[in-house]
């Protein structure tokens, strides 16, 4: 069972969860950077500080959860007034993955998502009015309303697509690292991907295909602890549903915490330099936990009592709000990536809301490459 | 000109793209250092090298997932799934992931790749390595589909398919590896969509696809010499897409319309014909459109038995000389 005692608050630089211990076998990029973890994971954090981050840095680090948080309430809001449409899968509590991978890129590195994917999309810089306007099905949505909230998409921003198929996009990220690694370009391709995702059969296809042609593409599994509606735990033969599987594929054994955004983003700078190095692949397991249901207005009434409220105690926005000031940061600067954020979704939604629904002479083009939909003369 | 086999020209076509094109790669099970299990990609690894001919692990949803995420990215892979039994396997790539991210993605993610694997029966293999599965590649948006059936066209469908900027099925037969035929020197490209007539007649339109074709052909000697009937045969070669205007050219010349398919009977590629050709050739036609299938059966194994199953010239013969009351 995923261990879910939470009680013991350990403050902004615990890694609250899971202990990290020092002590490895061999070395690897991780271990030196004391980010792999042996054994059975405790109480105990060895995380180390945080002062290769500047303030810049860190600022877009909160600029970037703050967004993403205050855009995904949004898209919860518009649900429940009926303007988004079909589905839609939030990344409440999770915002600290999507801002601490997306931080650690560099342009060109490429994003294969979830179905819970518009956190991860806005990380890689795509505006707001985009990704709402495709959540509402409207023509100024990212896809123009044909791809919808599961499979959110901008190629010219790193976002290869939003995959609504459990585990599908793990090999499709490897053939992408493939490529780079064939035409000897430097980007690296990053799969994210939930904890369920880590009991289908392509999980291990890519896993094994990945280390066997030692593809730069690191893999980040997002355990917010339920698979949809059941804990992970339950079915699942180990605790830990990625990083227990590492060794059988030989790589190392990583849990981070993934509500602090600058453990992430230090963890995945070491990933992607071992990718561009030459060196192969990663599997990452971030500890997270979703603050709403799975989909739509999910009130996820199958989790015990009070495990929200613990999880809301470590809500990773107020985490590194207190970090930043802790550290000197001028409140004015925080306020002002709130406000603006705040500015940005309101101006998002009313674009949003005049914006017209998506024309019907699109129903049925770009299905081939001429553009069009024709399957015979 | 020479003689070559249908397996050796599977070689050819691969390495004839490989050679014009850098960002052709082409990956599979067995598919390098084995040069295949039917041998029919023996000589790429030796020619182009361990980067471009790729043996993988026994993972199809890697094979083709690797392949979309590389032709999404620049490259033009060639994946080979070995028996086309094994589609199902790795189905999530053929019919959500491959066909659907261009229109998903309102036109920003292309996937020119193909996807080549050994189709139909013949071998005595039994139910999981023997099918004809044409018909489930052709009903999803988004791909193309093509099965040759001669040597010539295994490899100048294989051209067209590289150079296609959509992604394309290539089914091969086989049970034609062993199928010898001539094929000129140099360059082969053909077109997708291309239907061609292999036997011109008069009395009525059979159309078929890869194995069937020679059958037809041997069934229409038959019937010339033995009951006065001219039939045209049709090699449709491509069911996506669909050259419909050879197709049903002929029918307003001949009248009648057959179909010979190896795929079983329901949902085979031949009722879509059947059903466009009521729609838009009903006043051509002197009589019921008649489809010669396998039965609607997963396939036997024995010898004898998986004979009776598959269209042959005989049924083909019998079937047509009823239906025109000749």
């Amino acid at each position: 069972m995923v261990k879910r005692d939470i009680n013991q608050d350990q403050g902004d630089s615990a890694s609250a969860l899971y202990r990290v211990r020092r002590g490895t076998r061999r070395q690897t990029p991780f271990a030196e950077r004391n980010i792999r973890v042996t054994g059975r994971a405790q109480l105990k954090s060895v995380t180390p500080r945080n002062d290769e981050l500047t303030e810049a840095k860190r600022l877009e680090l909160y600029r970037l959860q703050v967004e993403i948080r205050d855009c995904e309430q949004r898209a919860y809001d518009l649900f429940l007034q009926g303007l988004v449409k079909g589905t839609s899968h939030l990344s409440l509590g999770q915002e600290a993955v999507a801002a601490g991978f997306a931080g650690a890129m560099e342009k060109g590195d490429l994003s294969f998502c979830t179905y819970r994917g518009h956190a991860h999309t806005l990380a890689r810089g795509v505006p707001m009015e985009k990704v709402l306007g495709e959540l509402m099905q409207r023509d100024n949505g990212l896809m123009r309303g044909k791809g919808g909230s599961m499979h959110l998409t901008s190629v010219d921003h790193g976002v290869m697509g939003s995959y609504a198929i459990i585990g599908a996009h793990l090999p499709i990220a490897c053939g992408a690292a493939w490529r780079a690694q064939y035409k000897g370009q430097k980007d690296v391709s990053v799969c994210f991907f939930g904890d369920g995702t880590t009991n289908i059969g392509a999980f291990h296809e890519a896993l094994n295909f990945a280390v066997v042609w030692k593809l730069p593409v690191i893999f980040v599994c997002e355990n917010n602890l339920y698979m949809e509606y059941t804990p992970i735990g339950e079915v699942t033969a180990v605790q830990h549903p990625a990083a227990d599987r590492a060794s059988a594929y030989g790589l190392d054994r990583i849990i981070i915490d993934g509500n602090d955004a600058d453990e992430v983003f230090r963890t995945a700078r070491v990933a992607f330099d071992k990718a561009r190095a030459g060196d192969g692949p990663s599997l990452i397991e971030c500890m997270t936990y979703r603050h709403s249901g799975h989909s739509r207005a999910d009130p996820a009434k199958y989790r015990p009592a009070g495990e929200l409220d613990e999880w809301l105690k470590r809500d990773p926005i107020r985490l590194y709000r207190s970090r930043l000031l802790a550290a000197g940061v001028n409140e004015a600067a925080v306020k002002a990536i709130e406000q603006e954020s705040k500015r940005k979704v309101d101006a998002a939604t009313e674009a949003c809301k005049a914006a017209p629904a998506s024309p019907a002479k699109i129903l049925t083009t770009d299905v081939y490459a001429d553009g069009g939909w024709a399957w015979r003369n | 000109m020479a003689e070559l086999t249908y397996r050796d020209a599977v070689a050819r076509g691969i390495a004839q793209e490989m050679s014009r094109d850098p960002d052709v790669v082409f990956l599979g099970e067995d598919v390098a250092k084995a040069g295949g299990v039917f041998k029919a990609t023996v000589g790429l690894l030796e020619q182009f090298g361990p980067r471009r001919v790729r043996d993988t692990p026994i993972s199809e949803q890697a094979i083709l997932g690797a392949a979309m995420g590389a032709a999404m990215t620049g490259l033009k892979p060639i994946a080979e799934i070995m028996f086309s039994d094994f589609l199902a396997v790795c189905f999530d790539y053929i019919a959500n992931e491959i066909p659907k991210s261009r229109y998903m993605s309102n036109g920003q993610v292309k996937c020119p790749l193909v996807i080549r694997t050994g189709n139909g029966a013949g071998s005595r293999f039994g139910a999981q390595h023997s099918q004809s599965v044409e018909n489930w590649a052709m009903m999803i948006p988004g791909l193309k589909v093509v099965a040759p059936s001669t040597p010539h066209d295994v490899i100048g469908l294989m051209a067209a398919a590289v150079r296609d900027p959509d992604p394309v099925i290539f089914f091969e037969h086989k049970s034609l590896y062993a199928a010898k035929g001539e094929v000129p020197d140099g360059e082969i490209v053909e077109r997708l969509g291309t239907a061609k007539i292999v036997r011109p007649g008069k009395d009525a339109t059979v159309l078929a696809l890869a194995l069937m074709v020679p059958r037809a052909l041997a069934a229409a000697e038959t019937l010339a010499a033995t009951h006065g009937i001219d039939v045209e045969v049709i090699d449709v070669r491509s069911l996506v897409p669909l050259d419909l205007a050879t197709i049903l050219g002929s029918v307003a010349r001949t009248h009648h319309l057959f179909t010979v398919e190896e795929n079983p009977r329901l949902c085979g590629w031949g009722a879509e014909l059947a059903s466009i050709a009521a729609d838009e050739a009903f006043y051509d036609l002197d009589g019921p459109v008649v489809r010669i299938t396998t039965p609607h059966i997963p396939l036997p194994a024995a010898d004898n038995l998986e004979d009776l199953a598959l269209p042959n010239a005989p049924r083909i013969v019998d079937k047509i000389r009823r239906s025109l009351n000749a």
